[in-house]
């Protein structure tokens, strides 16, 4: 045999191997694929119920004597008026044959909580309302608004109240409307009136806080260690440190922030300052290796060429080096900040899990964050809180988006080539 | 190494007259370590005014180091020291009060792989002046822009497109424009590393051309590969063997007469 044939002979089977390892390629891809479209459907499918609510019209008579007010009363006087009774009333209006005390419960459990809060809101918007009956939509019950969109039987509505509701149904009194709740309220332990905008402004400020705090401080102790630090064993020694933290698991970070921010410096719990400071601890080594690299990968010619005109090591380094490196620098960056976003362990232990209902205005409110309303949400035993946490992964999910497509943008601004 | 003394033996001193009348740069026993190894040993060479001085040798002579040394571009690599006297116009360059920002201003290089900032032309061109505050109004720039472009014989070819980036231009322009970018701040010396070693011979031939109008204002060192371009464009040559500096004299005279032994297996093609 010669070589010839030795290759030929050869040649098939190499055909083959590539063939091979190309089909397992594209299944890898495949697979991938699918596992993301499988959790994205589940997601979807599973939040789309809570982006609505059900709503039911009741006639209200606003009349001054339920109420405990009088005929002229002033927005003031009338804010404090017995709304609890007026809606009462107008629900055991849509049943007068209702007169069982535990059938009149039932029935008054249909509506929501929310409802009477909502009743005064529709009167102090338009106090000419006052005793005139007029048509008003309130929230149903979250037990209700979960029966009406599965449309299957559960414990927690009776046969009753599913009669009830197909009665308001056909007479056109039950409105399926977009939540618009969901987006702007804070959390809450009525599940139909919790929402989103809390936590999302939370992990808003706090992603900030951390991206003023840990972009600059990476980004030039990079720049020191690649350009300026001279070899020695102290810049060994750092540069080991740096690269282990990277590894540290991010609960300690917490435990660190705890120590240091709130006992130490004595900062206010729960408050997205803190949470960013952590996350900021937490992301440092994330940004400063990959703005290593990214300095790192700028050809030396570039440094050359601007120290032969004479420029000096601080304007090469400014003026040539760290605009190259940016792209690479923002994509560590955003990765580092979606990593932050995504984080629950460390602020555990700063206290941003604590149940907090009012949307924080600032740095230093009270605050809590999107994965950790996630885990919140997905702990609470009420059904409708199923929907709401998918919707809050949705929220999460946009978020992310959204940065990345901002670090898109960037880097196209950024890049060059040479 | 064990050799060493042999080395010795076999280069022995430089051969050549290596004194020029009021040099512009000279070196005297010029020693390059890196960390422990010694990559240039004992080199004195003058370097006359307006003329070019081809430095040619083996690869891994020492002559591109030898470069670096002029301007002090070593001194940005950590583990590299240079020892001996090295002047420009009397003054030790690499004394304490030498700042190694202003030398490199006066002392422009030339580099072998050409490497345009990733900036429009003009803006490549208007670096130095900008960075060392040459121009006081855009008109001064513009102008300076423009002349270091004519100068480089780039200006005719890219007069339409000053603003479009510099790295789209060809290898050989590219080069220009480096040349024209050293020259934009006038230093007073060019150093060039083998300037055309990465560019085919039309536009080899355009920079050799070059070179030697720049001669005029400029006194300029020229390490290259090709002993024909060393002979088209140099008036001077040292010829440089492992660190040494083995012979130097008037470039005519090396080629047609070497007088080391080393230079002139060299130059025959015998090794090299």
């Amino acid at each position: 045999m010669n070589n010839t044939e030795v290759i030929k002979k050869s040649l098939a089977n190499r055909y083959k191997k590539e063939r091979r390892f190309q089909m397992m390629g594209r299944l890898a891809v495949l697979t991938g694929f699918a596992f993301l479209v499988i959790l994205m459907t589940d997601i979807i499918t599973k939040s789309l119920p809570a982006f609505t609510l059900y709503y039911v019209k009741l006639d209200v008579n606003y009349s001054a004597q339920t109420l405990g007010v009088s005929e002229t009363a002033e927005a003031e006087e009338l804010a404090k008026g017995n709304f609890r009774k007026l809606t009462r009333d107008a629900i055991y209006d849509l049943f007068p044959e209702v007169k069982k005390r535990a059938d009149r419960k039932a029935l008054a459990k249909l509506v929501s909580n929310e409802a009477e809060f909502q009743v005064q809101k529709a009167l102090l918007a338009d106090p000419t309302m006052l005793d005139t009956t007029t048509p008003t939509w309130v929230l149903v019950d979250d037990d209700v608004d979960a029966y009406l969109k599965s449309r299957s039987d559960t414990a927690r509505t009776s046969d009753k109240q599913i009669a009830w509701l197909e009665t308001l149904e056909s007479d056109g009194r039950l409105e399926k409307r977009f939540n618009w709740i969901f987006f702007e309220n804070g959390d809450s332990r009525e599940p139909e009136i919790a929402g989103i905008r809390g936590a999302a402004m939370g992990s808003l400020f706090t992603v900030v806080v951390c991206l003023l705090v840990s972009f600059p401080i990476g980004v030039l102790a990079a720049v020191y260690l690649e350009e300026f630090a001279p070899r020695n064993r102290w810049i060994d020694l750092v540069e080991i440190n740096i690269n282990n933290l990277a590894a540290v698991p991010s609960i300690v970070f917490g435990l660190l922030g705890l120590a240091v921010f709130i006992n130490f410096f004595g900062m206010p719990r729960s408050a997205p300052v803190v949470g960013g400071l952590v996350l900021a601890l937490m992301t440092l080594p994330t940004i400063i290796i990959s703005s290593r690299s990214a300095i790192k990968a700028v050809p030396p010619s570039i440094r050359e060429a601007a120290l032969g005109v004479g420029a000096s090591k601080m304007q090469t380094v400014f003026q040539h080096v760290v605009p190259l490196a940016m792209p690479g620098i923002l994509t560590g960056t955003i990765i580092g900040m979606a990593q932050a976003l995504g984080e629950t362990a460390p602020l555990l232990m700063i206290g941003m899990v604590a149940f907090i209902v009012d949307v924080p205005q600032g740095f230093t409110d009270s605050a809590t964050v999107l994965p950790i309303q996630i885990y919140l949400w997905a702990d609470s035993p009420e059904r409708t809180f199923v929907a709401k946490t998918s919707a809050a992964i949705v929220v999460l999910l946009v978020f992310l988006v959204c940065m990345n497509a901002i670090a898109v943008f960037l880097r196209k601004k950024f890049e060059k080539s040479w | 190494m064990a050799d060493k003394p042999d080395i010795e033996q076999l280069i022995g001193d430089t051969v050549g007259e290596i004194h020029v009348d009021a040099p512009k740069m000279s070196t005297r026993n010029c020693n390059v370590f890196y960390g422990d190894k010694q990559a240039i040993f004992d080199v004195n060479l003058d370097f006359g005014k307006h003329s070019v001085v081809a430095l040619i040798g083996p690869s891994g002579c020492g002559k591109s180091t030898y470069l670096r040394c002029l301007n002090r571009m070593n001194d940005t690599i950590p583990i590299c020291r240079v020892m001996g006297k090295l002047s420009l116009d009397d003054e030790d360059i690499y004394a304490r009060e030498m700042d190694p920002v202003l030398l490199r201003a006066r002392v422009g290089m030339v580099f072998q792989k050409p490497n345009p900032f990733p900036k429009s032309i003009y803006d490549n061109v208007a670096y130095g002046p900008r960075l060392h505050g040459l121009a006081q109004t855009r008109a001064d720039l513009d102008e300076i822009v423009v002349t270091s472009l004519q100068k480089a014989g780039l200006f005719e070819e890219v007069k339409d497109r000053l603003t479009s980036p510099g790295t789209g231009l060809s290898g050989g322009q590219q080069q220009r424009l480096c040349i024209a970018r050293t020259i934009a701040v006038s230093p007073e010396v060019i150093l060039m590393d083998e300037p055309a070693s990465a560019l085919d011979p039309i536009a080899t031939a355009i920079i050799e051309e070059l070179i030697d109008e720049l001669r005029e204002n400029f006194t300029i060192a020229i390490v290259t590969h090709s002993m024909q371009q060393a002979a088209r464009v140099s008036q001077r040559t040292a010829y440089f063997h492992l660190g040494r500096l083995v012979e130097v004299g008037e470039t005519n005279d090396i080629f047609t007469n070497p007088r080391h032994e080393l230079t002139e297996n060299y130059i025959t093609g015998r090794f090299g």
